[in-house]
């Protein structure tokens, strides 16, 4: 009979006090466990798809730069065989020939770039060249945006963003003309 | 006169009422899972990316759809022959990529396709894959790579 008595007295909230701490533990399991991962990558587009009866216009050789990746993974630069690393330097010399030596490009506007793979190119070689192509026009954009004042291509395309109206002059200017060549039909 | 001023203002309470700080938290707890988006498709081939320096970030998530290529993962660790995934299922014939990206362009025209593909796999599967994004007409595409470091 005491013994009832006693817990009669008891009181009968449950405390409330750790509540928070609960909560801030569930809280801190989220916070750790989610990944906000931002895919990142290299764009590009893709040709659309072209009608049968139109054929492509002509281009003319000097103007292309060939670089072509075999089944081993080898590059090929305009038929010789090259490193991947010595691609960046060659694709800004191509781009930026403006008609001065006879073997690349004629203008900045006509420069191309054209990256050829054989069926068996693992996909890593092909990212690689890829990768030195973009970073080229990366390099050359980056110089065009310090010549505007900026301390990066980066800073640059920042600010163009930051006002709807504003054109990327130096995407104008030095166009990504990066071709992804059509397969050999098998 | 000040002194009898001050008094009267330590009067009142010093304490922060914590009472309302669990729901605080709760509502910060619910930001976060409601916010969360779990991954929900289950890969079912290898993707192990490249990885390259000249790097774009996709910051819509919503407008972009996967591709994976990679060898398919098989029990006991093994893989076997490339297969290509977009969203749950393993496409048997990429014939079928053309209707499926064609019907994701008719739902947001400004997709963008993101393929993530494994390094060892052959470029004559992605060619193929390709050719099929052309026919459907989602020309952007983004090989999906890791960040170079150093």
């Amino acid at each position: 009979m005491p013994k009832i008595r006693k817990r009669e007295r008891e009181e009968g909230a449950i405390p409330t006090a750790s509540m928070a701490d609960i909560a801030f533990l569930l809280l801190i399991f989220f916070l750790v466990t989610t990944t906000i991962d931002v895919d990142t990558g290299i764009g590009m587009v893709l040709p659309p798809k072209l009608d049968e009866d139109v054929t492509p216009p002509p281009i003319k050789e000097r103007n292309v730069l060939k670089i072509l990746v075999n089944e081993e993974g080898f590059v090929l630069l305009e038929d010789k065989p090259s490193a991947v690393n010595l691609i960046r330097g060659e694709v800004i010399k191509h781009v930026l020939n403006e008609g001065a030596d006879p073997l690349y490009s004629e203008s900045i506007s006509r420069a191309l770039v054209s990256i050829k793979t054989a069926r068996k190119t693992p996909y890593d070689a092909y990212v690689q060249v890829l990768d030195e192509v973009w970073m080229a026009y990366f390099d050359m954009w980056d110089v065009e945006a310090r010549k505007a004042g900026f301390g990066s291509y980066k800073d640059y395309s920042i600010w163009v963003k930051s006002e709807p109206d504003r054109v990327n002059e130096i995407r104008k200017k030095i166009k990504a003309a990066i071709s992804i060549a059509e397969p050999d039909a098998r | 006169m000040a002194s009898s001023h001050f008094k009267k203002k330590s009067n009142t309470k010093e304490e922060i009422p914590t009472a309302s700080l669990p729901d605080i938290i709760f509502m910060l707890l619910i930001f976060f899972m409601v916010t969360t988006v779990l991954r929900e498709t289950t890969v079912q081939v290898r993707t192990l990316l490249p990885k390259a320096e000249a790097l774009t970030k996709i910051d819509q998530k919503r407008l972009v759809t996967y591709i994976y290529i990679g060898p398919r993962k098989l029990e006991d660790n093994r893989i076997g022959e490339t297969g290509v995934q977009i969203d749950d299922a393993l496409v048997e014939d990429l014939g079928n990529i053309r209707t499926i990206m064609y019907r994701k362009l008719i739902e947001q025209p400004k997709l963008i396709v993101s393929i993530k593909s494994d390094r060892q796999s052959e470029m004559g599967v992605l060619m193929d894959v390709q050719q099929e994004l052309r026919e459907a007409g989602t020309l952007r595409v983004n090989y999906s790579t890791k960040r170079d470091v150093g």
